[in-house]
């Protein structure tokens, strides 16, 4: 469905150019959640703002669903890290969730329902009304993800989603990842530093270099679903699977 | 409410000291006479016809000049805040216009368009435009860039990114430049008038007063008149500010 091949980004040029990503190919099927784990400043970042179109790479090609992306594609969403900045905080919890659904050609009566059910799959739909300064961290990043999920693209992007909150929230956030990727079906790129939270979340893993990054090896996770906090992440494969990506980004 | 008690008990004190330094000859009592002999003075106004006719003039002139000035600074800092080009041309005459004292251009515009409202006006807008358009600009600069990014991955287009994002985010700057506009405004109106012989309005009315009578518990009167008119105007912004462009917990934004 993704097909990234070549991507490459240098920032600025001549003397203070700086080469934040290398040379990256990969490619993400439909359904599949896909861990781009990485040391920070390797360019992570870089790569997700170029696949969602925010950032015209310096070399190389994206394409989606096989057509090459240039600008923002349509079916396509993107959870940022820093959930506060991201939601608009003259607006309520629904009115968020139901901005970017203005311009889709949806009846009033349909982006309700979608709000609602958005909301409703991240356990939110009591805090509708409320603004997003009288939310905790966790429940504005849940915010964010519902937004994302009511616009129903093809493929979500996820930049670091958690790695602003607590240690419990941040387990949380991640079974309501997997747990509305199966509900809504969605496909999913999530970048991360954290490699327990990669291993534990994809389908596959993508380790990266540091900076200029380069796509040192891809894992394929064969745990067992469903996925537990406690059971998965004490499994052998687990640990395995783990201290193998631990060694892969030390080198 | 502890808050206005404060504020009444610094007013009380002042009004207390004003009245004492008058009433012991600390200070003349023709140039200033004692706080309550202004303050009766100054009920008695609104008996006065002439006061009032002046009154409505420099509101009237006060409420168009910040009107136009608001319009048009809020434009152009729109155009100048999101096109650099025209930026870097424009900061340095804005630079040099900025600090001109609006009473120093008065007998130039007076030459120009007569003594009548409009130099009032043109002179007030002029004076009182700067405050909104570099706040403007300055909050042009401050939209959060991840806001316009999330609006961008959503598609959301050109025009209601505009509306909807960059508005609402510049909309305390820009209030907070036209409060200051306002105060600006009041004095340039008054200062106009006061300075432009044989014109209408508050600041002539103390002209008048001041100089063929030497009257200067009505002069203070009048200035006390002013300045209770500025406040109200200020607190009806602060008001509108709390209560529309404010969000977050109680007191967080600008
Ligand atoms: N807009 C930019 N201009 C110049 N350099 C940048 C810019 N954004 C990021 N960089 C640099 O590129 C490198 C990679 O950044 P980033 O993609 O944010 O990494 P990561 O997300 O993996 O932490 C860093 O060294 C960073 O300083
Ligand atoms: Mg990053």
């Amino acid at each position: 469905m993704l097909d990234v091949s070549g991507l490459g980004h240098t920032y600025g040029s001549g003397d203070k150019a700086h080469t934040a990503v290398g040379e990256v190919s990969f490619t993400v099927e439909p359904g599949e959640l896909v861990c781009i784990v990485g040391p920070s400043g390797c360019g992570k970042s870089t790569l997700l703002r170029c696949v969602a179109g925010l950032l015209e790479p310096s070399k190389g090609s994206v394409s989606l669903h096989g057509n090459a992306v240039s600008g923002v594609p349509d079916d396509l969403a993107v959870v940022f890290q820093d959930y506060s900045r991201s939601l608009l905080p003259w607006r309520t919890v629904a009115g968020n969730v139901e901005f970017p659904l203005r311009d889709r050609g949806l009846s009033k009566a349909q982006r309700r329902d979608r709000v609602a059910e958005a909301l409703s799959w991240v356990g939110l739909s009591k805090a509708a009304g409320k603004h997003p300064w009288q939310l905790s961290g966790g429940m504005q990043q849940r915010v964010c993800i519902a937004r994302a999920l009511a616009y129903r693209p093809a493929l979500m992007l996820m930049d670091e989603p958690f790695a602003s909150v607590d240690a419990q929230t941040r387990a949380d956030l991640e079974d309501l990842v997997l747990k509305v990727r199966e509900e809504a079906d969605m496909t999913v790129l999530l970048v991360t530093h954290d490699i327990d939270e990669s291993v534990y979340l994809a389908d596959r893993v993508l380790v990266l270099s540091g900076s200029p990054s380069t796509v040192v090896e891809t894992l394929k996770v064969d745990l067992p679903g469903p996925r537990d906090q406690i059971t998965t992440r004490g499994s052998e494969t687990f640990v395995r699977l783990r201290t193998e990506v631990a060694q892969l980004i030390r080198h | 409410m502890p808050s206005l008690v404060r504020k009444l008990v610094g007013l009380v004190g002042f009004l207390l000291l004003w009245e004492a330094a008058s009433r012991s000859g600390l200070v003349s009592p023709k140039s200033v006479p004692p706080a309550s002999e202004v303050l009766a003075r100054f009920v008695g106004l609104f008996a006065d016809r002439k006061f009032l006719v002046d009154v409505v003039s420099t509101v009237l002139s006060w409420a168009i000049a910040l009107g136009c000035a608001v319009v048009l600074a809020v434009l152009l800092g729109l155009v100048l805040g999101s096109v650099p080009v025209l930026r870097a041309i424009a900061m340095p005459i804005v630079e040099f216009l900025r600090p001109l004292p609006a009473v120093a251009l008065i007998p130039l515009v007076i030459s120009l368009l007569g003594t009548d409202a409009q130099t009032k006006i043109v002179l007030a807008a002029f004076a009182a435009a700067w405050p909104t358009l570099m706040n403007t600009i300055y909050a042009l600069g401050e939209v959060d860039p991840q806001l316009a990014d999330t609006a961008r991955s959503f598609r959301v287009g050109r025009a209601r990114t505009f509306l909807t994002v960059t508005l609402p985010s510049i909309s305390p700057f820009v209030l907070t430049g036209v409060r200051i506009s306002a105060s600006i405004a009041l004095i340039a109106v008054v200062g106009t008038e006061f300075l432009a012989g044989g014109s209408v309005g508050l600041g002539q009315y103390a002209y008048v007063w001041g100089t063929s009578g030497g009257r200067m518990d009505v002069v203070l009167a009048a200035a006390v008149f002013a300045g209770v008119f500025g406040c109200l105007v200020n607190a009806g912004f602060s008001l509108v500010q709390r209560k529309w462009v404010s969000w977050g917990p109680e007191g967080a934004t600008a």
